[in-house]
């Protein structure tokens, strides 16, 4: 049999379209971004032939591509931000994004905290900023198609260096207020020296009722002895396609915390790439997945286990309303010489109404024989006799249900540090319940 | 924590250089033209004296599989198989089709002797201790040599016969279900066996009759350059009950033989099948040399309501193993289970598991998977759960372990758990404990630790399969079983 040559879709096309028009004004050579897009070229859009996007098939999802958002005017940032909700009283450095575009003059850089650099991507990538060179701490993420994309469209983003103790968080805010679809693709950085500790806040939000596609990538450099706690919550607007990537690679005797809590986007795929670089580290990844209607979230994550005794935990706990789809893909990488790596990954899905589909694949690869993998995966309804209890109790059904939710995604919520960050949150998990009811 | 001691020196036993069914049979063959055209489907058929429509059914699939690519989503790599330079058909030249035990060459007779297969049916029965009989269908490459105990099943009602024979016997049988469980076009290997199959076993077992003695297959490959490509079609109609075993050798050489099977089971309302393998095909050298390449497709279909398919399996042969017995549990409360241990060594790849697809309402099934690998070897189980919308109340627990011996093998699980009901309940070893409860709890009453009471349990539903298996492997089968995985990576 001949082979076959794929026709492009018409969102393959619109890309490639896109790209040949945008790619003389991003900023930067142009030179990474070509290569990146040819090999995304190379294979288009990822589809469920695709093993890392069988359960979301990006072929069918992104139809049409949304125009690339461009710089907003100083009164649309201005009530982009007024009205932002996320994370809004968690005390914290504001770093916000408007439409997928930095917003400098939100930063004081003269008086930025101790121990905190923050230089705007465009510039740097403009200039050729000397800590370019440190983008694209995970290698082989260089792979992945959406990884692809960002590099491609890159427009705008931080780089962000910590260089000792940090003591209040930093609020990497991403509003997206056009009222008709726009596509972003934002791109940060953040390194954490040796011995440092900083504590990062991700927000996105969006506009409802259009169909925005915002693709961004976090990329952590993370030493020796550094702490790292990152809260990340989707808000985005109920049409949005959104796509996501953090990429960390992260030192010895480090201590990594990452949740991401979703509660919005029509369709998300947040991806986690991380590189465990030295031996005696302690990762966590959790996710918080809250879905209703037709919503599709995918949660994928590959952890290499580069060094000897590390240790990981993922914890995914997705809720499914309705008819929404949860996706969680897991994969331990344990190579030859990671001996006495502990992983442990764990999904758990709770299907609240006939309809709805949640698809696991918690995944080991392991070649080294003196460590400790374990993955487990659920699914299934909330327990009949835990309900039974509560409404003996005289709770309704409904609040029976939310107070056994809440307790769910609990566990997963409970490993965020920062106190106020893990209340607000609480406060998104009861304002999801609430609207439910 | 590494694997323990004991471990170690039970899976050196069976480590690649220890192989002891590598001995080769002289015996004059008759081989169809080298590779494979419609003509040599022809002369395949044309050998089994089949009817028309059996010709056209292999015409057909040959048809397709010329226009299907060979999968390459399993973790094994492999040089490319050259299809046109295989024998598809080998049997031995003297009476081919003998009519008693009498009639097969003597050589034959002495390799399965010499595997310990008996296929005499006086000497079991004279036997001092009253033995379990074990009704044996002996293909040697591309025919069954030696069927026992024919008359005295058929008084049962039972037919156990050749596929090439229940074909020409019992067409209207074969026609209504061969090829319902996997289908023609089913995948690449499925395929080309639709088109080549030789021989293997078919069974069929009336309503409501439970087979007095157990079923077993015993395959050999012998000839050079061929390739095996048997067919197995076993039916259990309404309330009935088979256990059947499968057993499979081949000599040391340095080419790999292609083995691609089709094995397809069907249960109707209240019917049991229990299906177990022991197989060890020649594993290649401690290089990498040779062996054989098992690219299997096994499939149950729990039809009937309250039908039970149980797959047991014992891995250690073959150079690649590429084969995911499967139950589709289509009937109201059937139930799918999968019992199995592969232990790989030397340059082995193993990619194996099984498939358990949840359709009808309050089905259960059970997955209990042991990889163990040592050498050089990689040893993935790929497993899918799912649960379709009309699943209601349906059940899963798979627990899958793997144990590495040494630091140069590799052992991966890549497990799928798909579920579009919310009733369902699909627990992929989140708690040992969830095996039963109240096993547990009397074990660890007795002052078993945790998990020395999950040993004792999984190694109890599978014994209880291997205990009878009618060869001289059963030994090495059991202590296989009782493997401790103490140290086991996940």
């Amino acid at each position: 049999m001949a082979d076959v040559t794929l026709m492009k879709t018409p969102a393959e096309t619109a890309l490639a379209q896109a790209f040949e028009s945008a790619k003389t004004s991003l900023p930067g050579q142009t030179e990474s971004r070509a290569q990146a897009f040819e090999q995304f070229t190379q294979r288009g859009l990822p589809h469920r032939r695709v093993e890392e996007f069988k359960y979301t098939d990006l072929r069918a999802m992104m139809r049409e591509i949304a125009p690339f958002a461009g710089v907003p005017a100083a009164d649309e940032v201005k009530a982009a931000l007024a009205g932002a909700k996320a994370l809004a009283g968690v005390e914290a450095l504001q770093v916000p994004f408007v439409n997928g575009h930095f917003v400098r003059d939100a930063v004081d850089f003269h008086n930025l905290p101790e121990n905190v650099e923050i230089v705007p991507l465009a510039e740097a990538l403009a200039d050729g900023h000397e800590w370019l060179a440190r983008l694209s701490p995970v290698p082989w993420a260089n792979d992945n198609p959406v990884y692809q994309l960002n590099t491609s469209f890159m427009a705008d983003g931080v780089m962000i260096r910590i260089a000792g103790p940090v003591e209040a968080p930093v609020h990497l805010r991403f509003v997206t207020a056009a009222s008709s679809a726009v596509a972003t693709a934002t791109r940060i950085l953040v390194v954490v020296e040796e011995g440092a500790s900083v504590t990062l806040l991700e927000t996105h939000e969006s506009t409802n009722g259009a169909n925005h596609q915002p693709n961004d990538v976090i990329e952590m450099i993370a030493g020796d002895r550094t702490n790292v706690q990152h809260v990340r919550v989707n808000a985005e607007g109920d049409k949005a396609l959104a796509l996501s990537t953090l990429a960390a690679k992260i030192g010895g005797e480090a201590l990594f915390n990452s949740i991401n809590v979703v509660a919005g986007s029509a369709t998300s795929r947040h991806q986690v790439f991380a590189i465990l670089d030295g031996e005696n580290t302690n990762l966590r990844v959790n996710g918080a997945t809250m879905l209703k209607g037709t919503q599709h979230a995918d949660s994928t994550l590959v952890v290499e286990h580069a060094a000897p005794h590390c240790e990981s935990r993922e914890l995914f706990k997705t809720v499914i309303d309705n008819e929404a789809t949860g996706v969680f893909q897991g994969k331990i990488i344990v190579p030859h010489h990671a001996q006495k790596t502990d992983g442990r990954m764990m999904s758990a899905a709770l299907l609240l109404e006939e309809g709805g589909s949640m698809n696991n694949k918690p995944e080991l690869e392991i070649f080294a024989d003196d460590v400790q993998c374990a993955h487990g995966a659920t699914c299934g309804q909330l327990d009949e006799d835990l309900l039974f209890y509560l409404m003996a109790r005289g709770l309704p059904k409904k609040e029976a249900e939310s107070l056994l939710v809440q307790a769910f995604l609990g566990e997963a919520l409970e490993f965020v540090e920062n106190e106020a960050a893990r209340e607000a949150l609480v406060g998104t998990v009861e304002g999801w319940l609430k609207a439910r009811s | 924590m590494p694997a323990v001691q004991e471990t170690i020196d039970q899976v050196r036993l069976i480590d690649v250089d220890q192989y002891k069914y590598g001995f080769e049979t002289e015996v004059e063959m008759e081989k169809s033209p080298r590779g494979l055209s419609e003509d040599v489907i022809r002369f395949i058929s044309a050998k089994k004296g089949e009817p028309e429509w059996m010709l056209q059914w292999r015409l057909d699939a040959y048809k397709r599989w010329l226009t299907m690519k060979e999968p390459n989503w399993a973790r094994v790599s492999y040089d490319k198989i050259d299809y046109n330079d295989i024998y598809y058909y080998a049997a031995p030249k003297k009476n081919p089709a003998p009519k008693s035990l009498d009639e097969v060459d003597p050589e034959i007779l002495k390799t399965y002797e010499k595997l310990g297969i008996p296929l005499r049916e006086q000497e079991i029965l004279a036997g001092v201790e009253p033995q379990r009989r074990v009704a044996v269908d002996a293909v040697f490459d591309s025919v069954s040599v030696a069927t026992t105990f024919k008359e005295e099943l058929a008084k049962a009602g039972v037919i156990f016969m050749p596929i090439s024979e229940a074909i020409r016997e019992y067409p209207d049988l074969v026609k209504q279900y061969l090829g319902s469980v996997v289908p023609v076009t089913d995948n690449f290997f499925a395929t080309l066996n639709s088109a080549v199959f030789t021989d293997g076993s078919f069974v069929y077992i009336p309503p409501g009759v439970r087979c007095p003695m157990e079923l077993s297959t015993y395959f050999r490959i012998n000839e050079k350059n061929t390739g095996q490509f048997e067919r197995t079609l076993i039916i259990a109609d309404k309330g009935s009950y088979v256990s059947y075993l499968e057993g499979c050798t081949a000599p040391k050489r340095d080419e790999n033989q292609l083995h691609a099977a089709v094995v397809e089971l069907v249960a109707l309302d209240d019917a049991e099948i229990k299906y177990s393998t022991v197989q060890n095909w020649y594993p290649g050298d401690a290089e990498g040399r040779g062996g054989i390449y098992n690219f299997v497709t096994k499939r149950g279909d729990c039809r009937g309501k309250n039908s039970v398919i149980t797959w047991t399996q014992v891995e250690t042969g073959s150079a690649i193993t590429w084969k995911y017995p499967s139950c589709i549990l289509r009937g109201d409360g059937s139930r799918g289970e999968f019992y199995s241990i592969a232990v790989s060594n030397g340059m082995q790849q193993v990619d194996s598991g099984t498939k358990m697809i949840h359709l009808g309402k309050n089905t259960t099934s059970r997955i209990i998977s042991k990889g163990i690998a040592a050498g050089r070897s990689e040893n993935t189980y790929r497993g899918l759960v799912s649960a379709h919308r009309k699943a209601t109340g349906a059940r899963n627990f798979t627990n899958c372990d793997s144990l590495l011996i040494g630091n140069q093998c590799g052992a991966h699980t890549v497990p799928y758990i798909e579920s579009k009901n919310a009733t369902a309940v699909f627990e992929h070893e989140a708690t040992t404990s969830k095996i039963s409860e109240d096993q547990m709890f009397y074990c660890q009453q007795r002052g078993l630790s945790a998990e020395e009471a999950t040993a004792l349990i999984v190694n109890g539903f599978v014994k209880d399969v291997l205990q009878h298996l009618p060869m001289e492997f059963a030994v090495e089968a059991q202590k296989l079983i009782s493997i401790s995985l103490e140290g086991s990576v996940g």
